[in-house]
């Protein structure tokens, strides 16, 4: 059997046909084809399939597409400007080299973006304890710490 | 994962319409355990029906003495909640280390109560505070409602609708968690409630349960010391490859200690 799902995905409204069992993760990166949601650990510790819904990070692996029915999702893709400007976390990680072979980025990036509306001055300590949702194996985290503490900066201005 | 049926409810009616047309028809909250399961195939529901959009569900409020929580409201809600934290610092604070970020903006009170884990933070809240459950047909109270391993006292078409948790005087909740799925290897919630001390622990055995001798030394003094000494004991507690019955046992003490000094600060 299928459902009709619909959302808006980075400010366009989408709609397909899909089988009740697909997870968000998977309408993302197979129907829309919008791979910069990555699937890691597919049992929803890792982190690197995080997206916004409705203003607030989740792990797109763990929820089906239908539970973002009428949803506004915010992929990788969608947070740069159209221009390709890049939005202030971005350029953090870029700036501070946040990251080594990039595959976690994407929900690094995500869910420092969410971390910032909760915490828009944190400490280390608080930005390492709120990042436990994201496991990233290669830059032992220092850098990611350090572009999270900048754009919170920037963005405190 | 198992294919089912999936359906899209817009009250809580609807959903027990839905919950009696079905054999293995399984309620969706956040589903934060329960897609994760289907995932892993271990559990195969029939059909999926969805609470998420049931706006009678989601929802704070505290009036006076008690704080109200429907039953899909999410943990960062709760965490993130001024009334909450106002009311009952401990029970914002207990949202606030359930999972990880994400999960925490998915997950809800109800799913995981009706789940009871035995490793989930919210049955220590409950029992530790004596909150209620309502549901769409009566009131259960948290210590009528665990009931082991993965089991309630809810019936097949019965849904909570909120939790209502007492003010206390103090409270506080100490986990020692499981770095990799942060679920608690023990967790305590300590209370001092205008019906008595409560002392509550998940993590450690099959199913949440009450240390009634570290209530009765709390009753006499509420400071740390007095359950610093009290041995719980091992036997029926969880031995794993994350920790030996005999180390959650002391872990109990451990933690209860840490909550007491935390109430009190």
């Amino acid at each position: 059997m299928t459902v009709k799902v619909s959302m808006n995905v980075n400010g366009k409204a989408v709609s397909a046909e899909v089988e009740e069992r697909t997870l968000l993760v998977t309408y993302i990166r197979e129907n829309l084809r919008l791979t910069g949601t990555h699937v890691g650990c597919d049992t929803a510790q890792c982190g690197a399939c995080t997206v916004h819904m409705n203003g607030r990070a989740i792990k797109s692996c763990n929820i089906v597409a239908m539970q973002s029915e009428g949803a506004d999702i915010l992929t990788i893709e969608g947070v740069a400007k159209p221009d390709g400007t890049l939005n202030v976390m971005q350029e953090a990680f870029r700036e501070h080299h946040a990251l080594q072979c990039g595959f976690c980025t994407p929900g690094m990036v995500l869910s420092a973006m969410d971390l910032l509306k909760n915490y828009p001055d944190p400490t280390e300590r608080e930005i390492r304890e709120q990042l436990d949702g994201n496991l990233c194996r290669c830059t032992g985290y220092h850098n990611i710490v350090k572009a999270i503490k900048a754009a919170a900066a920037t963005m405190r201005g | 994962m198992y294919s089912f049926n999936y359906n899209l409810v817009n009250c809580v009616a609807d959903a027990i319409t839905a919950l009696g047309k079905s054999e293995d028809a399984k309620l969706l909250a956040g589903g934060q355990s329960l897609v994760a399961s289907m995932k892993l195939r271990l559990s195969k529901p029939s059909d999926l029906i969805d609470l998420g959009t049931i706006a009678d569900l989601r929802g704070i409020k505290v009036d006076g003495s008690t704080v109200t929580l429907g039953a899909m409201t999410r943990h960062a809600e709760v965490a993130g909640s001024a009334e909450v934290k106002k009311a009952i610092p401990a029970l914002a604070s207990l949202a606030h280390g359930i999972g990880d970020r994400q999960v925490r903006n998915m997950g809800t009170i109800g799913g995981s109560v009706a789940n009871n884990d035995p490793a989930a933070d919210y049955p220590a809240g409950l029992v530790g505070l004596g909150a209620t459950i309502q549901t769409n047909k009566r009131k259960i109270a948290a210590d009528d409602f665990f009931k082991g391993m993965f089991e309630t006292a809810l019936q097949v078409d019965e849904i909570i609708t909120s939790v209502s948790f007492p003010v206390p005087k103090r409270a506080a909740y100490m986990k020692f968690k499981n770095p990799a799925s942060r679920f608690a290897i023990v967790g305590v919630f300590v209370a001092e409630t205008s019906s008595g001390m409560r002392v509550a622990v998940t993590g450690a055995s099959p199913g949440v349960y009450r240390v009634p001798e570290m209530e009765k030394a709390l009753a006499a003094r509420f400071a740390p010391e007095s359950v610093a000494s009290i041995k719980v004991t091992d036997k029926g507690l969880n031995s794993d490859i994350h920790a030996t019955a005999d180390y959650r046992a002391h872990l109990v003490t451990v933690m209860a200690k840490r909550a007491v000094a935390a109430a009190l600060a």
